[in-house]
This record gives structure tokens, C-alpha cells and sequence, in this order.
């Protein structure tokens, strides 16, 4: 499995448990980290700051039309839906709430499958609503993976509750293990493919 | 080619049909929010396919007009982002002060909760009496609503908030009456107020303004449409004219950035400037 970009969702008590994920990623993490975290409608843009303090990795708010990059953590910026388009960049929309939610992490996980398709690692956190229920559900059924926190390490345990009643989830972890079993995955799927690369390679050299 | 390259094509040709066959064109619209918006409906309403769908919209006006107020985001409030109320009222007020007349056009207006902000903005200014508000947008469902000035009282509690974050010093109860659950807004903020069908996506220019407010519209389209719509407010408006987006909008990457400069650049206040000929 090749992955390409790693969604997270989260809500309450979710800034600790974001900069716990954050904190044991390296500089040269090489897939794109898109969040949504439930915020207050009228916040600003901390949350971008707090999490690249804790982080070393570079953290900004998703602008409009922005392309994604790798390597880069995106929040969305709070009272907006964040939304990733086909040709992977982001849209804004201030469509009503869902979930009680602006931002959704739904709105976000389905429209990730719109340009990453079976590519994505999902990752629901704390949270005291059901929003990314669907989301998770969509995007195992198109391939991705996903990653859930255990209910009982969670500070609000109805988000992750909820997103492992939806679907067959692929890994259920205590916080501070998501960030290096994250890690781990994404490099050995980076080895996975080099070693694809060279079967790929021998088998055609082999042919008679 | 997988499902999803397939559903795109599929939406591709759903809105070709739209647009064939009712004229609304949300062919340039940004694809992500409008398939979802398709697909949520898909689902609500058991259709097979994306294709099923198309069918229906040829055929079955009434559907279409649900698929339409699906697709045509209406959701709006009373002083949305209060900061940006309180930047009008501060830095542009006074410069609208110095005309003996006034047009502004709110452009992709919604159900009207900006304009009526607006609306009450200029009134304790003391500028609403020689000004006219144009409110336009394309889905007449909405602009009725906007029209009749009409709103769910729940909603108030929190509209108060924002006006008073706004810098609104009177008591917000003056500006509507309650009727159970609804409220309704005052007929004298209506008076200079002229609702009409417009479509920023297909329609012209329709006159010059001193200020234009297009917050909130920007975001749906793709690149093409919005320097579109850019260009028609560039049209719209004489030098030193305003424009205002939504605090996530800019005009900074567009085609248009060397026709405006910042006037409150957080809030995404411009001013239309001379443009050097080359």
C-alpha cells in the first residue's frame, strides 16, 4: 500500500492530542497532514502556531485555492468547511454546519477521497460528537486506512466511538502510540514501493 | 479509469444539462462541494447514478428545483464576521460620507441577512436616504425570501451579538418586529433596497457603483469564473470605488490584482485604482 496524504480529524481535547501526534513526526515527513479541528466560529488562526511550536514540521491555515504540498500540516480555518478538490487543491465553503460542525471533518474526509482516492490515511482523535462517522466509512470503502484513538485514552471518547461503530477500522491505538505507528507506516509503504520498483524492474530484465 | 474518474464525467455532463436545458451554469463552479452536495442527494433520494440523475433534471422540473437549492449555497447571517462590519462602520463609512448619492451592489445577496446589515449600518450613519442597494442573486427562492426580510427567530439571539461586536450602539429590537417564531424586518430598512435576478456567472455588468459586496460567492468558483466575476466588478466600479470579499477571498492571485489595492487588507477591503495602460 502507497499512501499520499494523511487526513485527521478532531474535537474536543483535540490540540494536546494533535500536538502529541505532531511532535513525533520528523522534518522530512513526506506526505501532506490536512486537519480539522472544531474550533469557536470566531477563533483566528493559534491553533496553526501552537501546533508548529510543538512540531517540526511547517503549519498553516489552508487558503483557498491553495495547492497541498508534501510535507506540510493544513488546518482549516475555523467557520469555513475545508474541502479538497481533484486536482489537490483546497476549497473553502461555508455551506451550513454539518454535525453541528464548521469545519466537518466528513466534509473534509469525503471530498480527500475526491483527490487522493485509495491513497489516504485517515486519523480520527478525541471528540465529543459524531462528526467523521461517515467520513471513515467512505474512505475505507475506497482503500484508505484508517486509524482510530482508543476511547479510553481519549478525553471525549464520542468521536472515536463513533468512527469505529462505522466502519472495520484498521488500527485502534492509545494516543502517543498514533504518532510513531504513523511513522512507521508511511515508511514502510515508501519502502514497499522502492521494492516494487525493483521486482518491477528484475521481472522485466528476467523475461526471455 | 476507476469509479470516481467515471462519476466525473457523469457530473461533467449533469451540469452540461442543467445548463442546456434551465440556463443556470455551474459548469465552472469548484467541483468538490458541488459533487458532494450531488452525491448527498443521490443517496437522499435512492438514484442509482450521477447518469439517473441527469435524467431526472431533463425531465422532472419540480426535481431540478430541489437539485438547484442543493447546489446554490444559501447560507448567510446578520454581520457575519462582525471585525468586518466594524472596519465598514470605522474606514469606509467616512468615505462614503463624501458623496451627495450613493449605489451599492451586494452581489450573490442570498435570503438578505447581509443587506439588511448593511442596510442598518448606513441608517445610523445617517447615509441610507441617499443611497441605493442593489441585492442581487440567481435562485429567486432565496431572493423572495430576502425581499420579504423574514427570519427565523432563533437566530436572533445570535444576529444581536454580532451587531453589537459590530460596533451597533442602538438596540437591535428596533430594527424588526416579532411575530411567534419569526421576525421581521423593519419596512423602513426595506425602502431603498431593490431586489433583482441576477446571475454572476452569466449575466453583465448593470451599472456603476461606489461600493460592491460579494462576500462569501467567490470561494464556489473555479479560477475562470471568479476573474469573471472580478471583471465585472472592475467594470462596476469608477476609480477609488470599494470592494468588499469574504475575509478567506483575495484578489491577490487573480487577474485583477493590479486594479485594486488594499484599503483593509485583514478584512479584504479594496479600492478599485487607475490602471497603468501598456
Amino acid at each position: 500500500m502507497e499512501f499520499e496524504a494523511v487526513v485527521i480529524g478532531s474535537s474536543a481535547g483535540g490540540i494536546k492530542a494533535l500536538s502529541s501526534v505532531l511532535s513525533a513526526l520528523p522534518s522530512n515527513f513526506p506526505l501532506p497532514i490536512i486537519i480539522v479541528q472544531h474550533l469557536h466560529p470566531q477563533s483566528d488562526s493559534y491553533l496553526a502556531k501552537i501546533l508548529e511550536s510543538k512540531s517540526q514540521l511547517k503549519v498553516k491555515q489552508a487558503d483557498e485555492k491553495e495547492s497541498i504540498i508534501d510535507g506540510m500540516v493544513y488546518i482549516a480555518p475555523p467557520n469555513y468547511h475545508l474541502l479538497i478538490e481533484d486536482d489537490r487543491s483546497f476549497s473553502l465553503s461555508i455551506e451550513g454546519p454539518v454535525n453541528f460542525a464548521r469545519p466537518s471533518v466528513d466534509v473534509l474526509f469525503e471530498t480527500a477521497i475526491y483527490g487522493y482516492r485509495d491513497k489516504i490515511i485517515a486519523i480520527i482523535l478525541t471528540g465529543a460528537n459524531h462528526d467523521g462517522g461517515i467520513g471513515v466509512k467512505k474512505i475505507k470503502q475506497s482503500g484508505g486506512y484508517i486509524i482510530v484513538q482508543t476511547p479510553e485514552s481519549a478525553e471525549a471518547d464520542a468521536m472515536p466511538k463513533a468512527a469505529i461503530a462505522a466502519t472495520n477500522v484498521d488500527k485502534i491505538l492509545p494516543l502517543e502510540q498514533i504518532g510513531p505507528f504513523l511513522l512507521q507506516l508511511v515508511n514502510s509503504s515508501v519502502k514497499k514501493r522502492f521494492g516494487k520498483y525493483d521486482r518491477h524492474k528484475i521481472s522485466k530484465f528476467s523475461r526471455p | 479509469m476507476d469509479d470516481i474518474d467515471t462519476q466525473n464525467i457523469e457530473l461533467q455532463l449533469l451540469l452540461q444539462a442543467i445548463y442546456l436545458k434551465y440556463g443556470y451554469d455551474f459548469r465552472n463552479y469548484a467541483k468538490a462541494s458541488i459533487k458532494r452536495r450531488v452525491q448527498h442527494r443521490l443517496s437522499k433520494d435512492g438514484l442509482e447514478s450521477i447518469s439517473a440523475m441527469q435524467n431526472k433534471v431533463l425531465y422532472d422540473v419540480a426535481f431540478f428545483e430541489t437539485l438547484l437549492l442543493d447546489l446554490s449555497i444559501n447560507v448567510t447571517e446578520m454581520f457575519r464576521d462582525p471585525k468586518f462590519y466594524l472596519e465598514l462602520r470605522k474606514v469606509i463609512i467616512p468615505h462614503l460620507k463624501k458623496y451627495p448619492f450613493l449605489k451599492i451592489w451586494h452581489a450573490g445577496c442570498s435570503s438578505g441577512e447581509e443587506v439588511y446589515s448593511m442596510a442598518i449600518i448606513l441608517k445610523e450613519e445617517g447615509l441610507y436616504d441617499r443611497t441605493q442597494i442593489y441585492a442581487t442573486d440567481m435562485n429567486e427562492v432565496v431572493l423572495k425570501q430576502a425581499k420579504d426580510g423574514i427570519f427565523n427567530i432563533s437566530r436572533l439571539k445570535q444576529y444581536t451579538a454580532n451587531y453589537q461586536k459590530a460596533g451597533g450602539q442602538e438596540s437591535f429590537s428596533d430594527y424588526y418586529t416579532a411575530h411567534y417564531d419569526h421576525a421581521v424586518m423593519s419596512k423602513s430598512l426595506k425602502e431603498n433596497i431593490l431586489f433583482s435576478d441576477h446571475n454572476l456567472a452569466t449575466d453583465g455588468v448593470f451599472g456603476e457603483m461606489n461600493l460592491i459586496m460579494c462576500r462569501n460567492v467567490l470561494i464556489y468558483f473555479n479560477r475562470d469564473l471568479q476573474n469573471r466575476v472580478l471583471s465585472l466588478f472592475s467594470d462596476s466600479l469608477p476609480n477609488d470605488g470599494v470592494l468588499c470579499l469574504g475575509s478567506k477571498e483575495s484578489i491577490r492571485f487573480s487577474a485583477f490584482s493590479d486594479s485594486f489595492e488594499d484599503i483593509v487588507r485583514e478584512e479584504k477591503i479594496y479600492r478599485k485604482i487607475k490602471t497603468k495602460l501598456t
